[in-house]
Formats: C-alpha cells, structure tokens, sequence
C-alpha cells in the first residue's frame, strides 16, 4: 500500500472529514493504472451500450443483401458488413446492452438467492449453517451449463431466463464466500462488544458484519461477471441465450462461423469484445482487492 | 451527566436498602466437549455492593472471563450453559430471562468493557457513531441528541477536542485512547454494573495508571458498581474495594483489598501477591517465591483441594478432603483446609 496517512493519536488527525476512509479507497484505486484504464475502457463500453440508439452508425437489423460479408472499412461500414448485409460496428454496439445487461441480471440473481443465506449461515452457525451449506452443496454439484439448459427447457429460451439459471448457478458461490467471510468477522471483539450493549440481531448483522464481509464480495461480483458474460455468450451461440434477430456478441459468433473462411474477421470482434471486457471486469476486480481488502484490518494490527 | 440532577427510581429504593448490586450465588457453567462436559466455572460466589469496585483476581483460564460473560449473558449459545445456581442483579434471576429480557438489561443497565481495544471498535465507523448507536437503541433518541452525548462522554472520559474526536475513526486512534472510547460506550446508558475483562492488560503501564484512575473516578461519581476482572496484583491494589480470588474455576479467597494484601489466608493468593516484583526487593532473591508448577487443566482438576499440588504448605489432609469456602469471623472468605493455623505474610 502506498497511502501516506500515519495515524496517531495526535489531534490534528482527527481533522480529515467524515469520508476520509472512502477517498483514501478511491485514491489508492485511482493509484492503479492497469485497474483504472481497465475501468475506464468498460466505462466506455458502458456508455456506448446505453447510448447504442445515437451512437452506432446504422440500425443493427437492417440488412442488404446486396452489400454482404464485406470488409472493414467499406462503403461507411466501419467493420464490414456480416452475411445478411448488417453493419459490425452497429450490432457490437447493440450487443453490447445484452452482455452488460447479462452479466447484471445473472449476478443480480445470484446475489439475491445467495448473500442472505450466506450471510445468516455464517453468522448464526449451527442447525441453519448445516442446512445452507447441504443446499449450496447440492447446487454446486450441478454442472453450471446443464442447470442452465434445463432452466432454459422449462422456462423457454430468452436471454433474461437464461440468465437467471446462470443466477442460480451462481448464488451457491455468493453464499459461500459470504459465510466464510462472516464467520471470522463473528469473532472480533466488536461484534461481541455490540452483543455486549444489547443490540438487536438484524443491527448488529447491518452494522457490523456486512460492511466487512463487502469487500470479497465485490471483488467476487466482478469476476463472475465476467464468467456470466462468457456464458451469455455460449449460450447464446448454441441459442439458448439471446434470439435472433437481437445482436447479442454470443448470437454474432454463431452467426458468423459459418463464413470464417471468407470473412475471418467476423469472428473476431464479438469474441474480441468478450475478452476485452471479461479481462477489464476482472482487472477491476483485483484493483478493488488490492485497494480495500484488509484496509481497516491492517490497520487494527498495527 | 450529574447524578444528583436524577429523578429517583425505584431502583435507588433498592439502594439505600443496602441490598447488593449483583449477587452472584453457587453459579456453575459448564462448556460441552467431545468428553463430556466441563465445569470451568463451578460454585462461584460474588457480591458487589452499589458502587463498588470488585476485583476478580486469577490466571488464565481460572474462570473469571467466562463467569463475566455469564453475568452478560453472552456465553456461547451452543457450547456453553449455567448448569446451576443464579445470578441476581437487581432482585432478578439472569439466568432465567428470555433473550429479549437480557438484550433490554445488556448496555442499559450492565455494560461491559473487554480486554482487546484495538479489535472491541467496529474500523467501519466513526467512534461517536458507534457510542450513538447504543444510546440511540436504548434510550431511543433521535440522531442528533445521540451525537451530542457521544461526545458528551467523550468529553467525560478525558477524550481532548470530543466534538472533532468524535468524527473520526478507530484507526485514527491509540491504544488507550481506544480503551477511553470502550469505556464511554459502556456507559452510553449509565449502567449499574461496569464489567472491565482486563482493560487494562493489551495496554503499557502509564496508560495503565490512567485507565484505571477513570475507572474509579467514573465509579465514585457515578456510583456505579464495576467487577474489574485482572490478574495484575498491581493493578488490584489501585482500583478494588473488594477482591475476590479464583483458582481452577473456584472462590478460593475473597476479602477487602486491605487485608488481602496485609494478611492473605490461602497460600495462593500469598504466592499471587509475592510473584509481583518490588522495586525494593533484589530479584534474585525472589527465586524461591516463585510458584512451581502450573494452574490444572480443567479436564483434571485434583480431587481434593484444586492448589494442592502446588501449594507449598501442603499436608497429608489437602489431598484427601475437599476444602469448602468458609467465611471467617471479620466477613472474609476463604478456602483452604489449613486456614486457620497459616500465618501467610502479605504485601503492603
């Protein structure tokens, strides 16, 4: 870590304003050039999927027939054209909303299904801590793709149910990252100390558990992420995912394999935005670990 | 807060009957093992009077933290339970309230401050938070009156600068200072009963002095009883009105701190008060005061009297009867078979 602040039991310490350990965070992240540039570029896909409407030269699904499998660059396509004579550069920018928007909703759902079991599993012990973990158990036992698959049999195909079974596939993951961190945050003395003064169960677990069990877990959110975009895109290309004609980067892929030998580049932009923006989730992520992790804990140690 | 601007309780009826803050009566815990259960706490007597400091002096693993946890109510739910006798504070039997009962009585009306500063503050807030956080919930006052007396008891606990004080973080503070912050948030709701587990033990000897020197103030001025646990000697001597003994899960001497230290009646309290190292005495001397041997492993505790393998003024008969706890004629207590005939030299 390279911050400057000593703390002491000086006064003038006690000066800093109320958020001086968010802006500390926020520095020692902004000291991290790999982490920042890797945030600023999936901030700039961010912004291009919100703004996809303006920004993306031609409407994804127009086609011409007459104009396909071109290269990049020509006629005002940016990227070439694909088989049916749509615009590259449009349906990536498109593309992009079902991607993020994936990764969100899978990890939205595991995070739903997932933190509170963890967190109370974890925290209580016992009966309920057996219960959760049998369960989390079962789950992972279940290859990710298969669950999925058969969410997707029952539920029909659509991206937002295939999400949801990645969802699933995830909160088993959630709970059990957050158990483990909430079973050594029970045993500080502040928990106990907050015992010790009466508090209710729920404050105690608001006040003093979640705040430390936050910060794995949002290192753990951006990796699976990414995970979740990677399998947006796989199941998309099977056609599980997103349905044609909406361009996600999976369905771009599947779409485009067939004409690897004329048009190879085709290819190669979805995937190369799937890499791009799985390598930038998990950059942040590390970033995150590196600039919270045990910020407060080693301080305490000292 | 001046006490004398309080309006009379119920509670002050009590006290001026001169009936005992808490009593602890023939309290035995027990903690489950893989072979059986353990008593670590076993037939354990306490009383402290309204306004007393009451040290419970013992080594490690005597007992004396976990019979504060059970005065708290805060010993591990699954592990551990008082297997019998009660713990009255206040005319009620703890031991048989429900836990909403004892979450109303935890941090109102006895608080506790523990042994580790650097680890009892939660790092994620500020400390005038985390003292408004216990007088907003039980006193249920809005958030700006609860700041205002975080940083009132800041200010009584000797915190320079409270109001800026009160705004930072725990890290932002020292080891004492962090103690101070402890012991302002155990008094948020100007409990009856203080229990300090070893406050002063993680800290060096000056902050010590001062810790301690708070401690009473705050109990003379406020009149509230404090079981002050340790196994600093040095420390009894400064803080206690009363002090009581334990060895191996047992009371084996409990008296006023004058005359425990002038004149002990157990063997062990005697050897507990010559282990401290004087300034007067040349140390190489002391060699032979040092006890042999160490405390008993719970799962064994000797048969007959638990310090007789150790103790230096052992005879045939500490190995075959059980010694009880025997008040003596001044309104000490004491439990060694041989009581009456040692005449143990003490410190002063």
């Amino acid at each position: 870590m390279t911050t400057v602040e000593i703390p002491t039991g000086d006064a003038p310490a006690a000066t800093r304003p109320k958020t001086a350990a968010r802006r500390s965070f926020v520095r020692r992240f902004a000291e991290q050039r790999v982490a920042m540039a890797a945030l600023t570029l999936l901030a700039l896909i961010v912004i291009a999927a919100v703004f996809a409407s303006s920004l993306a030269p031609h409407p994804p699904n127009a086609q011409n027939l007459r104009n396909i499998l071109k290269g990049p660059g020509s006629d005002g396509h940016l990227l070439g054209t694909d088989h049916l004579g749509r615009d590259v550069l449009s349906r990536l920018i498109y593309g992009a909303r079902f991607s993020l928007l994936a990764s969100v909703e899978a990890v939205g759902v595991g995070l739903l299904i997932g933190f509170l079991p963890g967190l109370l599993a974890g925290y209580i012990g016992g009966k309920v801590d057996w219960c959760v973990m049998r369960v989390i158990e079962a789950l992972m036992a279940f290859p990710p793709i298969i669950l999925a698959i058969a969410v997707v049999a029952s539920l029909g195909p659509g991206l937002t149910n295939a999400m949801i079974a990645v969802g699933v596939v995830f909160a088993p993951r959630f709970a059990r990252m957050t158990r483990d961190a909430t079973l050594s945050v029970r045993e500080e003395t502040f928990v106990e100390a907050a015992r010790s003064m009466g508090l209710r169960r729920s404050t105690i677990l608001r006040r003093h558990v979640v705040p430390h069990v936050l910060s794995p877990l949002i290192v753990m959110t951006t990796v699976l992420a990414g995970v979740a975009m990677i399998v947006e895109a796989g199941l998309s290309y099977v056609g599980l995912g997103a349905v044609p004609p909406d361009s996600s980067w999976g369905t771009m892929l599947a779409g485009s394999i067939r004409y690897t030998t004329n048009s190879p580049l085709l290819i190669v932009w979805p995937g190369l935005c799937v890499v791009v923006c799985v390598v930038c989730l998990n950059l942040i992520g590390d970033g995150i670990k590196d600039s919270v992790g045990r910020e407060a804990r080693g301080k305490i140690s000292r | 807060m001046n006490p004398a601007t309080e309006v009379p309780t119920p509670l002050d009826v009590a006290r001026s009957v001169g009936e005992p803050v808490l009593e602890v009566r023939n309290l035995t815990v027990e903690f489950a093992t893989r072979g059986g259960s353990l008593a670590v706490v076993q037939n354990v007597d306490i009383a402290i009077e309204q306004g007393e400091v009451h040290a419970v002096v013992g080594e490690s693993g005597s007992g004396k933290s976990v019979t504060a946890l059970a005065i708290m109510g805060l010993l591990p739910e699954r592990t551990a339970r008082v297997s019998s006798g009660e713990i009255r504070f206040r005319g009620r039997d703890l031991t048989t309230l429900n836990r909403k009962e004892m979450r109303n009585l935890q941090g109102r009306e006895i608080a506790m401050v523990f042994q580790e500063p650097m680890t009892s503050l939660n790092p994620a807030f500020t400390v005038g938070d985390q003292i408004a956080e216990s007088v907003r919930h039980h006193v249920g006052s809005g958030r700006r009156a609860a700041s205002a007396r975080a940083i009132e008891l800041l200010d009584e606990v000797g915190i320079p600068q409270a109001a800026r004080r009160a705004e930072a973080y725990p890290h932002e503070f020292s080891g004492g200072m962090r103690q101070r912050v402890m012991i302002a948030m155990a008094l948020a709701c100007e409990p009856d009963l203080l229990i300090a587990d070893e406050p002063t033990t993680a800290l060096d000897v000056t902050i010590q002095a001062q810790i301690v020197e708070l401690i009473r103030r705050l109990s003379r001025d406020r009149g509230t009883s404090v079981m002050f646990i340790t196994h600093d000697f040095g420390v009894v001597a400064e803080v206690a009105d009363n002090v009581t003994v334990m060895y191996a899960a047992e009371v084996i001497e409990s008296a006023d701190v004058f005359r425990l230290f002038e004149s002990p009646q157990h063997p062990y309290t005697a050897a507990l008060l010559h282990a401290v190292p004087s300034l007067d005495e040349d140390l190489a001397d002391d060699d032979d005061r040092a006890m042999p041997g160490v405390p008993p492993n719970p799962t064994a505790f000797p048969p007959a009297c638990r310090f007789a393998p150790r103790c230096v003024h052992v005879v045939e008969g500490c190995h075959q009867s059980i010694p009880q706890l025997l008040s003596t004629a001044d309104g000490r207590r004491v439990r060694c078979l041989r009581a009456d005939e040692l005449t143990l030299t003490g410190r002063s």
